[in-house]
């Protein structure tokens, strides 16, 4: 018979069937657990233990009938003294297979309600191996829709912004026209606002993924606030490029760069704020009993907040763009947007060459 | 309508809010960093809340809070304010209503 049982034979007792038999009988108890390979590693253990007293118990009845029929005159009481030997051994396993039979009854029924437990969180989308996509895959199908069509168009929009700065750099060296190098710093303009366009639209599947920059290099991510640059950063990064400057637009740059410490500073404040309320409504009401559904979903409808404060991140960062533009020169604003482009570069190198920089060996 | 165009004009600088609101929360600290003290009207804990809602959304405001009112005219929410404080058109609005420390 292709006994699937057989992959329960140990390695020292190949050719010995008979304790295994014992336990396929025993295995019908057993069947209706779905997870077979508990019940597996179970029966290995007791089948080890079992079969070397099988085994030892064979060996003995053996060595008396080689004795018997040397020494036919052996006295009566020694054969009684090997039968009764002989009914204590069968008693004894008798009760071992009784204790083995309870402790697979009381594993399987463990089993059921774990499976039960598992089955209700699931349904609650609690369930934190699976995540959302255990219970709710219409839902997480589109938060994962929108992700790739965002890392795609992101991908798109890398390859143009490096196309533009390679015509800004181009340009800004060759002598071409007023109007043309407007144009140029408008679509470069442009390009920033579409993906600020496009950032606002992935938030809203999933605002912890823009919160985590996922789609940047390691050293963007270090440097980013509230889901990318900080506007007032860019400001000290850009403005030596462009240098020289009249008084009049290093007035007003230093008005911008104060405007948006002070909104930044406000925002970074509101988002703190979030925090302590995610936080206070997540620990709310008694721990310790194993329940929090309500907790968390008051959590999550504070959390909705996220999206307002990642989308107005994004807003300051257009705004100050915007506001540069309209203090600088088309020139100065063609270096400005130059020098970001290859800052930036710079950034995604450093990122390369720290994941490729020989460590030292743990 | 009425209570809110009412509060509007009551002071200088008038903040509609919800105590909940993180957003609104960071209008407020933008105000203090400005040297400002708007009134704040806390929709979630007024009576009358739910009508000024509507009133607000009836004015534009999305949020519908945070709404912001300078000299009884409605400046709009977040977004405004922080355009108008980049382009450094908010602060000539503040003035008047800076409160000397």
């Amino acid at each position: 018979m292709d006994f699937p049982s057989t992959q329960f034979v140990p390695s020292r007792a190949m050719g010995t069937y008979e304790p295994i038999h014992q336990i396929g009988m025993w295995g019908e108890n057993f069947k209706s657990i779905s997870n077979p390979n508990i019940s597996a590693s179970v029966i290995v253990d007791v089948a080890n233990k079992l079969e070397n007293e099988s085994e030892t118990t064979s060996h003995e009845m053996l060595v008396p009938s080689s004795k018997h029929d040397q020494e036919a005159s052996k006295p009566f009481d020694k054969i009684q003294r090997r039968l009764a030997q002989n009914r204590e051994a069968a008693r004894k396993s008798r009760l071992r297979k009784k204790a083995y039979v309870q402790q697979l009854e009381n594993s399987r029924l463990k089993l059921i309600q774990l499976e039960q437990e598992l089955e209700r969180s699931r349904q609650q989308g609690l369930y934190v191996g699976g995540g959302l996509e255990a219970g709710h895959l219409g839902i997480s199908g589109a938060v994962n829709s929108g992700i790739a069509a965002f890392e795609m168009g992101y991908e798109r929009w890398m390859e143009e912004q490096n196309k533009q700065i390679c015509e800004l750099r181009s340009a800004l060296n060759a002598q071409i026209s007023e109007i043309e190098l407007r144009i140029l710093v408008e679509s470069g303009m442009s390009h920033y606002f579409e993906l600020f366009r496009m950032k606002s639209s992935v938030a809203k599947a999933d605002v912890f993924y823009v919160m985590s920059g996922k789609w940047k290099t390691s050293a963007e991510r270090f440097f980013a606030w509230i889901g990318g640059f900080r506007p007032s950063e860019l400001l000290k990064v850009l403005v030596p490029q462009i240098d020289p400057l009249t008084d009049q637009q290093i007035l007003d740059v230093c008005n911008l760069k104060q405007s948006c410490q002070q909104a930044e500073d406000a925002l970074s404040q509101g988002m703190e704020k979030l925090r302590e309320t995610v936080s206070a409504t997540l620990a709310s009401g008694q721990m310790g009993q194993g329940t929090y559904v309500p907790q968390v979903a008051m959590a999550m409808e504070k959390l909705e907040a996220l999206v307002c404060f990642v989308n107005q991140a994004d807003h300051l960062r257009q705004e100050t763009l915007q506001q540069m533009s309209y203090i600088l020169t088309t020139r100065q604003a063609a270096r400005g947007l130059l020098a970001l482009g290859e800052y930036i570069h710079r950034l995604q190198a450093l990122s390369n060459l720290w994941a490729n920089h020989p460590r030292e060996p743990a | 309508m009425d209570k809110v165009t009412r509060l509007a004009s009551e002071k200088g600088v008038v903040l509609f809010s919800k105590s909940s609101c993180c957003m609104c929360y960071a209008v407020k600290i933008l105000f203090q960093e400005l040297g400002v003290t708007p009134m704040v009207h806390e929709l979630d804990q007024d009576p009358e809340g739910w009508e000024m809602e509507k009133a607000l959304m009836r004015l534009g405001c999305n949020g519908p809070v945070p709404a912001i009112f300078i000299g009884g005219k409605l400046v709009g929410s977040t977004n405004e304010v922080m355009s108008l404080h980049l382009s450094r058109g908010l602060m000539p609005m503040l003035k008047p209503y800076q409160t000397l420390c």
